[in-house]
C-alpha cells in the first residue's frame, strides 16, 4: 500500500457509530432502531421529512436530549470507540469534541470577541490572553468570518447580519477545537447567498472536521454531503453515497422523498 | 350581474357606532379611575402641606448660669439634666409683664410646647458657649396655636368649646403685632420620632424603622427568593413534588398578610424569643410574606430567557451551573431586581403583619439598628390616625406624603434599573 491509499483508509474510519438507537419522549417513539457510521472528515447529511426524528437523532450525538426529562436514548452510540452513554462518561468532554450549530443562530447576547473565547474559556484552552486571542482569530478565519468583522470585534455578536452571526456559531463552535461538528439546519433561516456561503465553509471545513447536518433541502445534502440517510417515521430507510443515493436509490419510499412526492 | 359596489351598507353604520362606543367606554372608564386617584393626592396634598410648617415664637432666652450650671463644672451631665423650664418663664414674664398670678402665667406657659425644654436642653449641650448669655430663640409653639395660626381654629364658637381660650387668642395676636411669631419649616416632622405633643411628633423613628425592616427584607428574601427560582427553573425535574411546591407557592403569595403576622408571633417570638417589636422580626415576617413575589417574578424572568443561549452554552460544553451562572441568570438578574424592589415596595406599604409583631407601639426614641424597638411608616400612619389631637390630622396626611414619596422613589429605581441593566442586544 502505498502513502496515498493509505491515508484515504484513515480518513475513511467511522468516526461515530449508532447501533440499534431507540429514543422515546415519554411514550412515543421518536427514533426506531436506528444504526449507521458517521466517517471521519466526510459531511453526513440526514434528511427526511419533518417529525421523521432526524433532529432528534442528531442530538443524540452530544447528549443534547439530556436536556429534556422526558427523553429516553437506548441503544449504543460510540465515539472513538466509547460509549457515549456510558455513566463514567463526561458530558462536558463530549460536548467539547462534539460540537453543535443550531437552525437559529444563537449568539450569546455578548461582544463577537467574547462569544468565540466563551468555549476556550471554560475549557481552559488558552494559558494566556495573547493565546485566547490567537484561537478566536483563527476560529473567526476558519469560519469565514474574519475579514468581515476584524475592525469590530467589541461590536455585539447580535448586530450582525443573520448569515454572519450563523458563521459566528460556527466560529465559537470550532474554538474549543472539535472532532465533529453537528449542524441543525443551519440555514434554513438564511437567503440563498448567506446559505452558498455557508455551504463553501462547510467544504473547506471538512478537511479538519467531520460534519453531520441536518437539512430540509434536498438539494443541499446532494451538492455537499458525501453521505447521505434518509430518515422516514424514526426510521433509517436507506443510508449511503450521497450521489448513489439521488441518483439511483435502492428504496421506492427515497425515491418518492427526493423527487418530491412525499414529503 | 355579480354586485362589485363597495359604497355603505347599513353594517357599516352599525359596525362604526359600536366601536365608537366601544372606545368611549374605555375613555370613560380611564377617566374615573384616574379622577380618583388625582382627587386622592389632592386631598392628602391639601391636608398635608401644613404639615411640613410649624409656628415658632421668639423668645429672649438669658441662658442663667445660675439655673443651668449653678456651680460651673461645665459637666455635661449636670447640662443635660438642669431644669430649663425657669429660662421660659423668665422670658415670658419679660415679654408679658403684664401677666401675673399662677394660673394666668401657666396659661402664658402653655402656649409654648412642652418639648421646648428639651430643643433648649439639645441646643446647649451642643453649644456649651451659650451659657451665660443671651440670645433670641425660636421655640415651638402648641399645636394648638399653630392650628391658630394656620387658621383652623373657628374663633366664633364659645371658647368653653376651645382647647385655646380667648385670652390665649389676645396673647398669640400681641405676639403677632410684635412679630415674634411666625411659621418656620418644621424640622420636628423629619428629626424627631414619635411624640404625644402633635408639633414635636417626628416621622424620623418610623422612617428608620421601615428602612431597617426592609433591609433585613431585602437581605433574606433576594437570595432565598432568587435562589428557589433559579434551582425550580433551571435545575429540578418536573414531578410531583416540584408541581406541589409551585401551587403552594403561588398560594403563599395570596395569603392573607395578616397571616404571616400571626406566623411571626407565633414562631419568631414565642418559640425562637426574637426581640419583640424590632426590625429584625418584622423584617423577616416581610421577607416571607415577598417571597411568594418575587419567586414567581424571577420564575417567569428565566422562563422568558430563550431556550437557545442555554443550548449554546451546553452544545459548547459547559456545565449545567455554567450555563445558568454565565448566562441565563445574568440575562434575568435585571428582571428578577425589578421583581424584588417591587415585591419591597409592597411589604414598606404593609402593616397588618407588623401589628402581630409589636410593631405597633408608641414609641419614642430613634432606632439605631435592626434590634432597636422601632415602628414603620405605615403603623406610624395608622396610630396618627387614631390619635385625638388635633394637630395629628395634618401630621398624618404628611406622613402619607412621605409614604408616597418613598413608594413612587422605589417604582422610579425599578424601572431605571430594568432600562439600565436590560441588554437589548
Amino acid at each position: 500500500m502505498d502513502m496515498e491509499t493509505e491515508k484515504k483508509v484513515v480518513a475513511n474510519q467511522a468516526i461515530m457509530t449508532a447501533r440499534n438507537v431507540d429514543v422515546f419522549y415519554g411514550k412515543k417513539q421518536a427514533i426506531d432502531n436506528v444504526s449507521l457510521d458517521i466517517l471521519e472528515n466526510e459531511i453526513t447529511a440526514l434528511i427526511g421529512p419533518s417529525g421523521c426524528g432526524k433532529s432528534t437523532f442528531l442530538r443524540c450525538f452530544n447528549r443534547m436530549n439530556d436536556t429534556i426529562d422526558i427523553c429516553k436514548v437506548s441503544g449504543k452510540i460510540e465515539f472513538a470507540g466509547q460509549d457515549i452513554y456510558s455513566p463514567k462518561v463526561d458530558v462536558v468532554a463530549l460536548r467539547a469534541r462534539i460540537g453543535m450549530v443550531f437552525q437559529k443562530a444563537n449568539p450569546f447576547p455578548k461582544s463577537i470577541f467574547e462569544n468565540v473565547a466563551y468555549g476556550p474559556r471554560i475549557h481552559d484552552l488558552a494559558e494566556s490572553k495573547a493565546e485566547l486571542e490567537d484561537i478566536v482569530i483563527t476560529s473567526l478565519k476558519r469560519a469565514g468570518l474574519y475579514d468581515e468583522v476584524s475592525d469590530r470585534l467589541e461590536d455585539p455578536g447580535t448586530s450582525l447580519s443573520g448569515g454572519q452571526q450563523q458563521r459566528l456559531c460556527i466560529a465559537r463552535a470550532i474554538a474549543v477545537d472539535p472532532e465533529i461538528i453537528l449542524m441543525d439546519e443551519p440555514c434554513s433561516a438564511l437567503d440563498p447567498i448567506a446559505t452558498a456561503i455557508i455551504e463553501d465553509l462547510m467544504e473547506s471545513m471538512k478537511r479538519h472536521y467531520t460534519i453531520v447536518i441536518v437539512t430540509h433541502s434536498m438539494a443541499q445534502a446532494a451538492r455537499i454531503s458525501q453521505k447521505t440517510a434518509f430518515f422516514h417515521l424514526g426510521k433509517v430507510i436507506e443510508y449511503g453515497e450521497t450521489e448513489k443515493m439521488f441518483t439511483t436509490p435502492d428504496n421506492e419510499l427515497t425515491q418518492n422523498y427526493i423527487s418530491g412526492r412525499i414529503g | 350581474m355579480r354586485d362589485l359596489t363597495l359604497t355603505t351598507s347599513d353594517q357599516l353604520k352599525k359596525r362604526h357606532a359600536k366601536e365608537t362606543r366601544f372606545q368611549w367606554y374605555g375613555r370613560i372608564a380611564i377617566l374615573i379611575s384616574l379622577s380618583f386617584l388625582v382627587f386622592m393626592f389632592v386631598a392628602i396634598f391639601f391636608r398635608g402641606a401644613g404639615a411640613f410648617q410649624q409656628t415658632k415664637i421668639g423668645l429672649d432666652i438669658n441662658f442663667d448660669q445660675t439655673l443651668i450650671d449653678p456651680t460651673g463644672t461645665g459637666d455635661p451631665e449636670i447640662i443635660a439634666n438642669a431644669n430649663f423650664k425657669p429660662l421660659i418663664t423668665k422670658s415670658l414674664a419679660q415679654a408679658f409683664p403684664e401677666v401675673t398670678g399662677r394660673s394666668e402665667t401657666r396659661a402664658l406657659y402653655k402656649l409654648i410646647s412642652s418639648g421646648s425644654v428639651f430643643e433648649l436642653g439639645n441646643m446647649v449641650k451642643e453649644n456649651p458657649e451659650l451659657i451665660g448669655t443671651s440670645q433670641k430663640i425660636w421655640v415651638t409653639a402648641t399645636s394648638e396655636v399653630d392650628l391658630y395660626m394656620k387658621g383652623k381654629i373657628d374663633e366664633t364658637i364659645s371658647q368653653d368649646l376651645r382647647r385655646l381660650k380667648d385670652r390665649d387668642i389676645a396673647w398669640v395676636k400681641q405676639l403677632q403685632e410684635s412679630g415674634v411669631i411666625k411659621r418656620k419649616f418644621n424640622t420636628a416632622l423629619f428629626n424627631n420620632g414619635d411624640s404625644r405633643e402633635p408639633e414635636m411628633a417626628g416621622i424620623l423613628g418610623a422612617a428608620l424603622g421601615s428602612f431597617f425592616s426592609l433591609l433585613v427584607c431585602f437581605l433574606i428574601s433576594f437570595p432565598l427568593g432568587i435562589l428557589t427560582a433559579v434551582y425550580l427553573e433551571e435545575y429540578a425535574k418536573k414531578n410531583r413534588i416540584t408541581d406541589l411546591i409551585e401551587v403552594n407557592i403561588n398560594n403563599l403569595a395570596a395569603v392573607p398578610s395578616i397571616v404571616f403576622g400571626l406566623l411571626g408571633l407565633s414562631i419568631f417570638l414565642n418559640f425562637f424569643n426574637l426581640p419583640r417589636s424590632t426590625p429584625l422580626v418584622g423584617g423577616i415576617v416581610l421577607a416571607l410574606m415577598t417571597l411568594p413575589t418575587i419567586i414567581i417574578a424571577s420564575r417567569s424572568i428565566l422562563r422568558s430567557v430563550p431556550n437557545s443561549i442555554r443550548d449554546a452554552a451546553l452544545g459548547l460544553g459547559a456545565s449545567k451551573t455554567q450555563t445558568t451562572f454565565h448566562h441565563v441568570v445574568p440575562l434575568a438578574l435585571p428582571g428578577m431586581l425589578t421583581g424584588t424592589i417591587l415585591g419591597m415596595a409592597r411589604a414598606l406599604g404593609e402593616t397588618a403583619p407588623l401589628l402581630m409583631i409589636g410593631m405597633v407601639a408608641f414609641i419614642v426614641d430613634i432606632p439605631k439598628g435592626v434590634t432597636d424597638v422601632a415602628t414603620s411608616l405605615p403603623v406610624q400612619i395608622f396610630l396618627w390616625a387614631d390619635s385625638p389631637e388635633k394637630g395629628f390630622v395634618e401630621r398624618t396626611s404628611a406622613a402619607i406624603i412621605v409614604l408616597l414619596i418613598f413608594l413612587v422613589l422605589m417604582n422610579l429605581l425599578a424601572v431605571y434599573l430594568r432600562r439600565k441593566l436590560e441588554r437589548r442586544w
